[in-house]
């Protein structure tokens, strides 16, 4: 199919996601009571707390989404994402360190926990940098147990600050773990997620044509004329402010940064230039229906939507391991 | 015919001796290579053959002595300007990202390119004799990981011609691939060398097909330069023995006025 025509769908579709997200959940006993005499709380309910929500989820999404591809691409590994790599209980760790610390300071607008989060992002890009050079021919398995190590200390860290805290603090660090977007209430929170998410956003597809290179082989494109160092380093500083500003908003979120490049390279091929947009609008569209579906499934409960997509991950990522051409690595 | 005065050398590398950890991989190496030039390296396992040549794209920094790339140093030139001067080749890779070969083939184009634009009527044209030459055109829709070696060596080899720089580096062309591939590459690389002029530096384990092929040959042992001449220098028992620490057995070549290396016969228990 044309790749523009695939691009306007997209757009439709987040569009769709979007504007149905907010009329669909549960409502509190005393609405359904009291019907139309409720219109002012309903009213509340929508544009307070749907509507931020809903935005929340589709910002999340995209930036996760975006952070999947970029990862796969300069790890050369279909299997590479925020969550499996580790960065993302990173971010968790720089975001668990900040409540327990109770710190509450802000930098430029953006609230210190978002910038915790960015600092463990960075940790653990390099440390899952540092081992892929340690040892040249670093293997695309190697490289997933590298992530698996990295999940294990630092969630040994987030239990372990967890059972130095208080009561409150350990709840507040545990709920926050499983990923989710009820506690994203004001568009204070969107805010704040929004610059970071635009201006990583906007270096990826600064940076398309590298990313294209990159995917087909470091030396490669090196002599094609990449500054390849440099634009991974670039590259990891871009999906660092993304998935930092994320899980501070929302804990970490797995698997969506998995899914949601696999399936648009199917839809649109592996070509950046196309799949970065392609990403972005999916992975918005594919967490706003997850997001909806979480708080839908069994109310008036909300399942936290981490809890969802791990779900639906989980065996995506055997597939994909099991997919996999006998020869090689082939994405 | 090939002039081999200094204002003619594409490459020159002198007095290049490099470490990667602790071992020393190239020692003391110097020769040049000079325009529209074919220079084979051979040499043993590990003599560091292919260290050179991705020195010679500067993919390794570091290491004594200098490498100049007409006439300028080479870690002078900026990413891109040598991406337009020298194309490299690598040896086959498995993990391959499901591009299709036209794609492939398009970023060779990357040096000419800037942010968002796309590539110019220039670039299309460059491509499109890119898979010509290169016989690729008839695949040119098929995604990279579903090709056989020998059609993604000609896919490699067509990306760096787009590339249209002035010298290609080649590690072990036509190694892995069966005897028509290997010809078909031979002859692939005979076309652009006439066609276009380019230089060609190749690493290669075939003798029999570097002395054939190429102008001069390099050989590298323990990381020198053990030789460094024509084909029929090389094609010599006993400098053949000295370089690889095995005896030859050589018989002309029933065309090329060149002797040619056979298999010996397994040693035998008396």
């Amino acid at each position: 199919m044309n790749r523009a025509l695939m691009l306007i769908l997209l757009t439709l579709l987040v569009a769709l996601a979007t504007a149905i997200a907010p009329f669909v959940g549960a409502l509190p006993e005393c609405v359904q009571r009291d019907g139309l005499r409720a219109g002012a709380t309903l009213s509340k309910i929508f544009w307070d707390l749907r509507v931020p929500r809903v935005l929340m989820a589709a910002l999340a999404g995209a930036a996760l989404a975006v952070s999947g591809m970029t990862f796969q691409a300069v790890f050369r590994n279909s299997l590479a994402e925020p969550f499996t790599l580790g960065v993302a209980s990173g971010a968790s760790l720089g975001a668990a360190v900040y409540t327990h610390l109770g710190l509450a300071f802000s930098l430029f607008w953006i609230p210190g926990m978002s910038w915790f989060a960015f600092a463990g992002a960075v940790l653990a890009i390099l440390l899952v940098f540092g081992l892929t050079r340690v040892r040249p021919g670093f293997s695309g398995a190697t490289l997933l147990l590298a992530g698996v190590a990295i999940n294990f200390c630092f969630s040994s860290l987030i239990l372990f600050l967890q059972y130095r805290s208080d009561f409150t603090q350990s709840y507040v660090i545990l709920r926050w773990m499983m990923g989710g977007l009820s506690n994203v209430v004001r568009y204070d929170d969107v805010l704040t997620v929004l610059p970071l998410a635009v201006v990583g956003t906007l270096i990826v597809l600064y940076l398309t044509h590298e990313l294209n290179l990159i995917a087909t082989g470091e030396d490669l494109a090196a002599s094609r004329g990449v500054e390849v160092n440099r634009t991974k380093i670039v590259l990891f500083f871009a999906v660092s402010l993304m998935v930092g500003a994320v899980v501070a908003a929302c804990g970490p979120i797995g698997f969506v940064g998995l899914m949601a490049p696999h399936i648009c390279r199917l839809l649109i091929g592996p070509d950046h230039r196309y799949l970065t947009p392609a990403t972005l609008l999916f992975g918005a569209a594919f967490l706003v229906a997850c997001d909806t579906l979480a708080r839908t499934v069994m109310p008036p409960a909300e399942l936290p939507v981490g809890i969802l997509t791990s779900l639906l991950g989980g065996p995506f990522f055997l597939w994909l391991l099991l997919a996999r051409s006998p020869q090689g690595e082939v994405l | 015919m090939i002039d081999r005065s200094a204002e003619n050398a594409v490459f020159e590398i002198n007095r290049f001796s490099l470490c990667l950890g602790k071992k020393e991989i190239l020692r003391d190496v110097s020769f040049a290579v000079y325009r529209g030039e074919y220079l084979s390296i051979v040499g043993p396992n590990g003599a560091g053959k292919t260290t050179l040549l991705r020195c010679f794209d500067r993919l390794l920094l570091g290491g004594m002595g200098w490498i100049r790339l007409f006439g300028r140093p080479l870690e002078e030139y900026r990413r891109k300007e040598l991406a337009r001067r020298v194309a490299y080749v690598p040896q086959a890779d498995a993990r391959l990202f499901p591009f299709t070969v036209e794609q492939f083939v398009v970023m060779g184009r990357y040096p000419y390119l800037t942010p968002f634009s796309s590539i110019d009527r220039g670039g299309r044209q460059a491509v499109r004799e890119a898979l010509d030459v290169t016989g690729t055109r008839p695949f040119a829709e098929r995604r990279l990981d579903t090709l056989s070696g020998g059609e993604r060596q000609k896919v490699y080899i067509a990306a760096a011609l787009a590339q249209q720089a002035d010298v290609l580096l080649l590690d072990e062309p036509t190694t892995f691939l069966d005897y028509r591939h290997q010809a078909e590459i031979r002859d692939l690389l005979a076309r652009v060398k006439e066609r276009s002029g380019t230089t060609i530096v190749s690493v290669t384990h075939d003798l029999n097909q570097a002395a054939l092929d190429s102008d001069r040959l390099v050989a590298l042992c323990d990381g020198s330069v053990a030789f460094c001449g024509t084909p029929g220098e090389i094609m010599r028992p006993d400098v053949l023995q000295r370089i690889y620490r095995t005896p030859f057995l050589l018989v002309d070549h029933p065309r090329a006025k060149l002797p040619v290396i056979v298999p010996r016969t397994p040693e035998t228990q008396p």
